[in-house]
């Protein structure tokens, strides 16, 4: 099957303006016939929610919280990239766009990346007319700090709090529009089921958190907003109910699963402490802005850090990289962080942890201005680990942090199957094979503001369906499948609880399918998890009932899930021979140890296609071609 | 320093809505000092879960303090007993071997419990679906920086806008008054030029609702402001009166 992008011709700075021309439009009449799905509320859920409904269209929105307000964009610290150019540094349009590309590797579509960098800019006018209170200079302009893999200050941010802040400003669009009645809201939802009708997505199946009903909604188009799976590692920086499940659900009615193997790994996150942590915390990037990376350069050396004099020190990142130093990018920062602590000069208790020191820049600065821009992060950072980092280093080592790998879509933020629209980090398409800080909320709100919007008129106007209510045979046997699959994680009562599955799929991920990867682990961990998911069919033990809040059930249906998943994942890594950002395979890399890509073989982007429960999964490619690009071996020394 | 400590919790337990609820002992082992409430709590639901038994419902998600998911009263503070913390950002090194640890849900008559200590807080959503934002639109706004905003400003809004929405003013209140999170949203928005246009209608329209929804009054306890995890200041309750008295004198606003 040939997969098609439908990317737009001519030349890249054109190709957005002329394919919104092209689109058909719907009458603003017809619009409020239109019944519009959206699952998810995070920032391109909520964006596209508000959006949508102001232009007229009847949308449904569904989260899986007791708030659209909670979503995990929420967590995102450090700030949103804009090519706004106003600290005069050179930026542009095109700079961004080739930042990102580079950034991803090489392994993400021209067109998508370079309509993102163009509405990187109205977003930021978008959100300060929302009342986002992005930090500002003392004249009243906005103020900029500078990112990874970038050599211009085009981020733009609130505090340690971007993140949240975005999310409000979508959030209160979001709720003018329930006020209005043109969003109804379902809150304590979890998609449980796509329904497709003559190969169009036309609905979903949803279990209520409260009350364990399973509902039916019917849809002229359905948008999945639903977020990573980087949970899939157990331990992760994302929120604990953050999941596959939506995703592995449309993946299992047809649509494709592009590029699973792409995880972000987060140089920054405070380390591990002990066995029943629950997940990670990350500390913004933004921090390395003015935190310096270091060891100690003997191996083995245990002293405080404190007591290693300056000549003692190594800073392996400034040292390596001289242009770029502390700020290259993620995928780069955390395996030379791991480089260090696998030759013994990691520090803390277990030995899997760098310094990121701030001494020089509060002797430099003051302790004021340093509060003043991290205060939150550093407070953050005190009351987890008990160690204030205005007088020690902090510790950090990389985490499990975003997926660039999702659901498979066109230009148009489409899937293969018809109708299912994907937004965010829930798609594959802007980030190639490794991300760029500040990127994640640029991206999650262009798809939402700037981009659904037309493009979902464009499939309405330009397609026929026919007329279906849940009463659909489609919707029953989806409704049947979910309530069997629910009876009988209910009726297992093994002796292993959900969680301890999860904790050993995750380690077994880690280990092999992490910051590296070879072909002999990622063989291992298959095999292992394939017992694993055996396992967890016979001998998990979920407390409770069906119809009634339980908490057991939802982490079993979506712990399940990851099993399954994992499996792709580790079938894309192996399939993938060759290194790009965030997938390192050990046998492909330059002398310098840097992912060493193969342009010829692998420049393109894995779609997978589910072929049944007892089949391997089918390989789709999608060449990517680089007309404005030169292809290069990444340096950012 | 890490050590490991005994506790004994007691936690409330209650079916659903309508069914009456009650304090159940569980013995809480060998819990290391550098764990999370919440992860402490995750040890204790294993154990229950083995034993066959419904583990203790609770509300939780970012387990970073931004998201307000999570909340519980502990020893009668909500979120306990460390300052400027929420629930999922307190760790068991502020308890001591062998401590009582009462653990109650949000109690007020406008959040419902649904199940254990898991509340329904969909009223602090209506309040900002009342007003809570600046009527903009997608697309056609004019460029950022054409809108100035001093610095000191911009530092007072973003302090406003720093809650998270959890909840625990309300729990804290003697009046299970939703003052300090209502009042946030709109000195937020009453602070910068952009939302002055729909100031006075703001101000109105969300007090109606709020105290439509059951909320008490304000009686100045301050207990919010002591124990908001965001340390949100009672001033915005001072600016939110003058906005609401502004806009209830001199508005055109019904």
């Amino acid at each position: 099957m040939q997969l098609d992008s439908k990317v737009p011709g001519g030349p890249l700075s054109e190709q957005w303006d002329k394919h919104r021309c092209e689109l058909k439009l719907v009458n603003p009449a017809n619009k409020r016939k239109f019944n519009i799905i959206v699952v998810g509320t995070g920032l391109a859920g909520g964006a596209a929610s508000a959006s949508l409904a102001e232009l007229g269209y009847y949308v449904k929105t569904f989260c899986i919280q007791d708030s659209p307000r909670r979503a995990h964009s929420i967590a995102a610290q450090g700030g949103i990239n804009g090519a706004k150019n106003y600290p005069n540094d050179g930026d542009s349009i095109q700079h961004l766009f080739y930042d990102t590309i580079k950034g991803g590797d090489f392994r993400a579509r021209e067109s998508n990346v370079y309509r993102l960098a163009q509405a990187s800019v109205d977003i930021i006018d978008q959100c300060v007319a929302q009342g986002v209170p992005f930090a500002r200079e003392y004249g009243g302009l906005l103020a900029n700090r500078s990112f990874g893999g970038a050599q211009v200050s085009r981020t733009f941010y609130a505090r340690g709090q971007t993140g949240q802040q975005l999310l409000l400003g979508a959030y209160s669009a979001l709720s003018r529009q329930i006020n209005a009645g043109k969003v109804e809201m379902f809150t304590r939802r979890e998609m449980l089921d796509l329904v497709v009708i003559n190969d169009q997505a036309r609905g979903i199946i949803v279990r209520n958190l409260i009350t364990g009903e399973i509902e039916s909604h019917d849809a002229d188009a359905v948008v999945l907003c639903t977020g990573g799976y980087a949970n899939v590692f157990f331990l992760s920086t994302n929120a604990m109910a953050s999941n596959v499940t939506a995703s592995f659900r449309a993946y299992k009615k047809g649509a494709f699963f592009a590029n699973p193997c792409f995880t972000q790994i987060h140089p920054t996150c405070i380390p591990v402490h002990g066995t029943f942590q629950s997940k990670l915390t990350l500390m913004s990037e933004s921090l390395r802005n003015d935190g310096r990376v270091w060891v100690p350069k003997n191996p083995g050396d245990k002293r405080p850090a404190n007591q290693i004099p300056e000549s003692e020190r190594e800073y392996y990142l400034e040292n390596q990289y001289p242009s770029f130093g502390n700020l290259v990018p993620r995928d780069v920062a955390s395996r030379r962080a791991k480089e260090q602590c696998d030759i013994g000069k990691g520090v803390g208790e277990t030995g899997l942890a760098v310094y990121l020191d701030f001494a020089e820049a509060i002797e430099r600065d003051g302790r004021d201005i340093i509060e003043k821009k991290y205060g939150n992060l550093f407070q953050m950072y005190e009351k987890i680990t008990a160690e204030n980092p205005y007088e020690t280093p902090m510790m950090i080592y990389p985490a499990i942090h975003y997926t660039m790998g999702g659901l498979w879509v066109d230009y148009n933020l489409m899937s293969n199957l018809e109708g299912l629209f994907v937004l965010g980090e829930a798609n594959f398409s802007d980030h190639g094979a490794n991300r760029l800080g500040a990127s994640a909320l640029m991206q999650g709100l262009a798809d939402g503001y700037f981009i659904i919007p037309y493009t979902i008129g464009g499939y309405l106007a330009g397609t026929s369906r026919k007329d279906i209510t849940t009463d659909h045979p489609a919707f029953k046997d989806a409704v049947k499948m979910v309530k069997a699959r629910m009876n009988n994680l209910l009726s297992i009562k093994g002796k292993r609880t959900v969680d301890d599955f999860h904790r050993e799929l995750g380690l077994t991920l880690w280990e092999h399918c992490g910051m590296s990867r070879n072909e002999e682990g990622l063989k291992k961990a298959k095999e292992h998890i394939k017992g694993l998911q055996e396992e967890f069919w016979q001998n998990v033990t979920v407390p409770g009932r069906e119809k009634d809040f339980n908490q057991s059930l939802e982490r079993a249906g979506r712990v399940a899930d990851f099993l399954e998943f994992s499996q792709v994942m580790i079938e894309d890594a192996l399939e993938r021979k060759e290194s790009c950002g965030g997938h390192f395979n050990e046998a492909f890399q330059t002398d310098e140890n840097e992912a060493l890509r193969d342009d010829e073989n692998f420049c393109h982007v894995s779609a997978w296609e589910f072929k049944g429960d007892d089949k391997d999964p089918e390989m789709h490619k999608e060449p990517l071609v680089f007309k404005n690009v030169e292809l290069t071996q990444r340096s950012y020394k | 320093m890490t050590k490991a400590i005994n506790l004994t919790l007691k936690v409330w337990r209650q079916q659903g809505p309508d069914l009456k609820g009650r304090l159940e002992t569980y013995d809480a082992k060998n819990i290391s000092t550098d764990m999370s409430f919440l992860e402490m709590i995750d040890v204790v639901n294993e154990k229950i879960t083995l034993e066959g038994k419904e583990p203790i419902a609770f509300d939780n998600d970012c387990r970073e303090g931004i998201c307000g998911m999570c909340g519980a009263v502990i020893n009668g503070r909500a979120h306990g007993p460390e300052k400027g913390t929420t629930l999922c950002q307190l760790h068991m090194r502020q308890f001591s071997d062998n401590d009582i640890i009462v653990i109650e849900p949000w109690r007020a008559k406008a959040f419902k419990v649904i199940k254990d200590l898991v509340v329904d807080r969909s009223a602090l959503d209506k309040i900002i679906q009342a007003g809570g934002y600046i009527s903009v639109n997608t697309g056609g706004a004019q460029d950022a920086n054409s809108i100035l905003v001093p610095q000191e400003t911009a530092e007072l809004a973003m302090d406003a806008a720093a809650c998270i929405g959890c909840g625990a003013c309300v729990a804290a209140c003697p009046n299970a008054s939703a003052m300090l999170f209502t009042s946030a949203k709109i000195s937020q928005l009453a602070l910068l030029p952009q939302g002055k246009p729909e100031a006075a209608r703001r101000a109105i329209a969300m007090t109606r609702v709020m105290d439509k929804l059951g909320f008490g009054n304000c009686t100045n306890e301050r207990e919010c402001e002591a124990e908001c995890p965001k340390e949100i200041s009672i001033t915005n309750i001072a600016r939110m009166n003058r906005e609401y008295l502004k806009a209830s004198f001199i508005s055109t606003v019904q």
